[in-house]
């Protein structure tokens, strides 16, 4: 099965680029990445631009609505994501676990629905 | 092992049901089979194979079929296959994915064979409400992904906790209604130490689950002497001691004593030790209350529940005094101040200090808190007898 996971994690208690801690904290993301490619499981998945980049678009009454900002307003932001492809949730789990942003922020496990068009 | 072959949790129940009134019809005829759960299983495979092939998006169910087909060509499962398929149920239905009621829900369905209805009531809850949950819990499973598996060793211990949890958390509620309100046709506590058998006979030498399941006879023995015959709670100190289950004492302590020989020690022995200090005191007062406190102190140690800190001030209350009890709860009086038993214990403790006054305030907090019929009788006759010439 195909999970997305979806990082949420407030920016400003992670480490920023331009201090010690940044160098292994992007290190550990690497060390997860390889693990996912290595473990055969890695189906995709970016690091995103911060939430403030972000453009919400509304289709209403055949226009269209932009807005400023992202879809919903929190202190911890979609920052990144990964698409593994698992026997099961557990593994899933699993894998999600290993992401650094899980130990201060928080990682949704989402399956993939499987659509066929 | 049926949700495990269809590969879908309400077709396998579906089927599971269909199967059984088959066996109604085909066993009253000629006989039991020989191995009437295989049997079920195999006929109940049938008829998913017979659904799958009227479904309307069969090209797409094509791999599920063609898994049933060859199951079904194989030998008959054997006792043990079938115990395997229930570690792995009740593993899939106590995941920690779900939500914690959702997998006591899910257990009292599947494991039990309670009715909806007897689990919404057991909750309070309306049968719709139910309904809704479980469907929301088998769909969570099967697109989730919940595989029907024993975790591996690494996820074991968590995995085993959220199952110990569950049968704990079933018990409990059993626990809380057995007072008062009128019994229903199912007695939760029965249904969970049922659980603790049944999971200590698939996995046996687990100190946990052997501490579990001796905490639970170690409590349940007290029932006959916990409840008047108006359904009023009693205290443990007025309990008639002769009305326990001496049986289920005899069975708890000698469980805990294989357990704590397997040098594995965890909160559920430890509870269960507590317990049997109870069981093997010849008075409440005759209870070693000291040892009783440590017990508690070394629970809160390792779980950082406060909870066990409220037990161990009551216990310090009989040890050393009320007044030192009253000390204790003021340190954790406020992470409890919504719990109510906090209330209850602190109301008894200061009607034993004479404070009668603030005593039937705490009184007054934890009748109101109390959802229970029996301990609400119990709790208002305790704040009558306080004697109003001493205010």
């Amino acid at each position: 099965m195909k999970y997305i996971v979806l990082i949420y994690s407030d920016p400003s208690t992670e480490p920023q680029y331009g201090t010690p801690d940044f160098g292994p904290f992007m290190g550990a993301y690497k060390a997860a990445t390889d693990t996912y490619v290595k473990d055969g499981v890695m189906r995709g998945g970016d690091a995103l631009q911060p939430s403030s980049t972000a453009t919400t678009v509304k289709v209403r009454g055949g226009k269209i609505q932009t807005m400023d900002g992202p879809f919903a307003e929190t202190k911890e932001q979609l920052g990144g994501f990964y698409i593994f492809e698992c026997a099961s949730l557990d593994d899933a789990i699993k894998y999600a676990a290993m992401i650094p942003s899980a130990a201060n922020g928080a990682v949704e496990v989402r399956p993939i629905q499987d659509l066929d068009f | 092992m049926l949700v495990r072959d269809v590969r879908d949790f309400q077709l396998a129940e579906d089927c599971l049901h269909e199967a059984m009134e088959s066996a109604l019809v085909h066993w009253g005829r000629s006989g039991l089979p020989q191995s009437p759960p295989a049997w079920l299983l195999q006929t109940a495979r049938r008829k998913a194979i017979d659904r799958l092939r009227r479904s309307q998006n069969f090209s797409r169910k094509l791999v599920e079929y063609g898994a049933l087909i060859e199951l079904d060509q194989r030998a008959p499962e054997t006792v043990h296959d079938i115990d395997d398929d229930r570690l792995r149920l009740i593993f899939t239905c106590c995941h920690p994915a779900l939500e914690e009621k959702t997998r006591v829900a899910l257990t009292l369905r599947t494991l039990c064979g309670l009715t909806t209805m007897e689990i919404a009531r057991a909750f309070l809850d309306s049968e719709e409400a139910m309904a809704q949950r479980l469907v929301r819990a088998k769909q969570k499973i099967s697109k989730a992904g919940i595989a029907y598996e024993v975790p591996d060793p690494e996820s074991w211990p968590e995995r085993l906790g959220s199952v110990l949890a569950v049968i704990y958390l079933v018990f409990n509620e059993g626990y809380a209604t057995t007072a008062g309100e009128r019994r229903s046709r199912v007695d939760l506590c029965d249904e969970a130490i049922r659980l603790a058998r049944l999971m200590k006979d698939l996995r046996p030498s687990d100190a946990e689950i052997e501490g579990l399941l001796a905490l639970l006879l170690l409590i349940h023995a007290r029932t006959p002497a916990r409840v008047t015959s108006e359904g009023q709670f009693i205290a443990l100190e007025d309990q008639d001691r002769l009305l326990w289950d001496h049986n289920m004492i005899a069975e708890g302590i000698s469980l805990l004593d294989t357990a704590l020989q397997r040098g594995k020690p965890g909160i559920y022995q430890t509870q269960a030790a507590i317990n049997a200090l109870h069981a093997s005191a010849a008075s409440h007062a005759d209870t070693d209350w000291h040892q009783i406190v440590l017990l508690y102190n070394h629970l809160h140690e390792r779980t950082d529940n406060v909870v066990f800190l409220l037990n161990g001030a009551v216990a310090l209350s009989w040890h050393s005094g009320p007044q030192d009890g009253l000390g204790a709860l003021a340190l954790i009086a406020p992470q409890l101040t919504h719990y109510q038993p906090f209330h209850a214990a602190k109301a008894d403790m200061l009607r034993r200090c004479g404070e009668m006054e603030k005593a039937r305030d705490s009184y007054m907090t934890a009748i109101e808190m109390s959802g229970n019929h029996g301990e609400k009788a119990f709790l208002t006759a305790r704040m009558k007898q306080l004697d109003p010439s001493q205010l």
